[in-house]
């Protein structure tokens, strides 16, 4: 009798992590699926071409993923140096009493929902933008810089962590051989924690780009190519949330779907860079 | 200048410099918590919790429905996901171990904690909202529960592992067979890391907009029909401070103060769990 129960408690927690291989596979069959339509009537159209008209059944998502690429750029310009230096003052500088709360307030900043990033970017950040650049304030600059705010603090924990690795020991050796702070960083810290911190980036990377509600708010979903930063742009992830309700016809669905399946790709490609590359899990068993 | 000389110099700009990115990074994340905080107190008060939403400019507006709607779609993806989640991880932590695939479920699983959440939503929207015709707070629990499996599944191996192994062969000793060994053994002895997994997992899902904008949808009344679209604090909170009027925006500040304080408690709570275990 014990031997049965045994056998069915082995067999469906083997069938429930299973799940979690079938339900990513199926994710990706059904939004291929979606999209097959999309793919027919545009083909490699559907990337090149900007050009959004849902009142004419055409769909170019060049914009979208421009729009995906420049905030995220932006956003990753703006967030590394000063993630990077909030990881150097928590690990190396900070005083050990300063340490436990700042990293702690840092870490329950990251778990404070996008929405409320989104939310905060347009009451209180739109109105700054518009003074200073001109123009409605919603736009590709304003997202960049939300989008920043918002990727900060689980950049600088996941860098902090990574630059945390490195031995005492070591760091030791060095300061008794003279080193300032910065020799150790640069010489020590930095080399050893390479991987990590590249790895970090790259996570924090694949978050932004599929990041929804913090861009949403202050990016104004229109579908346009523009150098001009301060001008309304959109991105995949903003015209899936305005348009996917709106949606009235099979190919203007369809093509919404293939704009998901190229974020998942993107994104999916992206962070197994980061966490095969450069972060595989040690693990001694 | 000496060689040492400009080491110290350049040593004090590099420190400078990381102090005031941490200013600065400090700065803007507790603005951004001020104007919760400040704007949150300011939209409070007791109609929240007793009105449902109204049309702008009504007295008695609140936002009974987006609050009954969060605890219903989270609080059942939570008893769906949190059983799925730990078995899920029971099984790499006991059985897979390092088999190729327990290593691939693992793989996938990390990515899929970080793929995005609106992706998930068009899913759910595809397998769900088409064939059944309409939103529904089904589509929006069932998008939540597979944004909640990796982060459980994740945190249970992890946890499941840290029980040392000389515990299970004491109990494999004594003639018990392996799934009482898991049960009365294993899960005790991680009790406290599971506990917190499924707090800091709860937080993450609470806080999710985008999977549920097109699954749940939203419902300016009071509904508890999970076939029916049902309305969410996240979602609430997305349409009203979108809306051009200053009595929707407060509800959303409301809404987005009650959240907050939400998630927080849960992620705070999840860290004592772990220091009061630590410190027996």
């Amino acid at each position: 009798m014990t031997k049965i129960i045994d056998n069915i408690f082995a067999n469906s927690t083997r069938l429930i992590a299973i799940t979690v291989l079938f339900i990513t596979a199926w994710i990706f069959t059904v939004l291929f699926q979606e999209s097959l339509l999309s793919m027919q009537t545009f083909g490699l159209d559907f990337v090149t071409e900007s050009k959004w008209a849902p009142n004419l059944e055409k769909f170019g998502a060049f914009a979208a993923i421009m729009g995906s690429v420049i905030s995220t750029f932006l956003a990753m310009v703006l967030a590394v140096p000063v993630a990077i230096g909030v990881a150097i003052f928590l690990s190396e500088i900070a005083h050990e009493r300063l340490k436990a709360p700042v990293g702690v307030s840092i870490e329950l900043l990251a778990a404070i929902p996008s929405v409320i990033y989104g939310m905060w970017g347009l009451f209180y950040f739109v109105p700054i933008i518009r003074d200073i650049f001109g123009g409605i304030g919603i736009g590709m600059l304003t997202a960049g810089i939300v989008l920043a705010i918002m990727i900060l603090p689980f950049m600088a924990a996941v860098t902090r962590d990574a630059m945390n690795t490195t031995p005492d020991i070591l760091k030791e050796s060095a300061y008794a051989l003279g080193g300032t702070k910065w020799d150790v960083i640069r010489d020590i810290v930095i080399p050893y924690s390479k991987a990590g911190i590249i790895g970090a980036l790259i996570l924090a990377l694949g978050r932004a780009i599929g990041e929804t509600m913090a861009v949403t708010f202050v990016m104004g979903n229109v579908h346009k190519v523009s150098w001009d930063l301060t001008q309304p742009a959109t991105s995949i992830p903003v015209t899936l949330a305005n348009e996917f309700t709106e949606a009235d016809t099979d190919l203007y669905f369809s093509s919404l779907f293939e704009l998901a399946l190229i974020l998942l790709v993107i994104s999916f490609t992206i962070i197994s860079i980061a966490k095969f590359y450069f972060l595989r899990r040690k693990r001694s068993v | 200048m000496t060689a040492t000389q400009k080491r110290v110099f350049v040593n004090r700009i590099v420190m400078a410099l990381s102090t005031l990115s941490a200013g600065i990074g400090l700065f803007f994340l507790f603005w951004i918590l001020y104007i919760l905080v400040s704007n949150g107190v300011e939209a409070i008060n007791w109609d929240i919790f007793l009105f449902e939403g109204a049309p702008p400019g009504y007295e008695e507006s609140g936002l009974k429905q987006a609050l009954v709607g969060q605890l219903i779609i989270v609080g059942i993806a939570t008893l769906v996901g949190v059983p799925l989640g730990i078995l899920a991880g029971t099984y790499l932590s006991e059985y897979g171990q390092k088999s190729k695939l327990a290593e691939t479920i693992r793989d996938i699983s990390d990515i899929m904690m970080s793929a995005p959440s609106i992706v998930v939503g068009s899913f759910v929207y595809a397998i769900m909202v088409v064939p059944m015709g309409h939103f529904s707070a089904w589509a929006g629990i069932v998008a939540l529960t597979i944004i909640m499996l990796p982060i459980i599944l994740r945190t249970t191996d992890d946890m499941l592992h840290l029980v040392p192994t000389t515990l299970r062969e004491a109990a494999f000793a004594l003639g018990a067979p392996k799934y009482k060994v898991i049960i009365q053994v294993v899960y005790r002895g991680a009790k406290a890391g599971i506990l917190t997994g499924i707090l800091l997992g709860v937080a993450r899902v609470a806080g999710e907009t985008a999977p549920l904008l097109f699954t749940s949808f939203n419902d300016n009344f009071m509904s508890t029909d999970l076939m029916e679209p049902m309305a969410s604090l996240t979602v609430t909170m997305y349409n009203y401070a979108t809306s051009p009027y200053e009595d929707w925006q407060r509800l959303g500040w409301a809404a987005a103060f009650i959240l907050s304080m939400f998630i927080l408690s849960l992620n705070i709570l999840g860290r004592l769990v772990l220091l009061t275990k630590k410190g027996k």
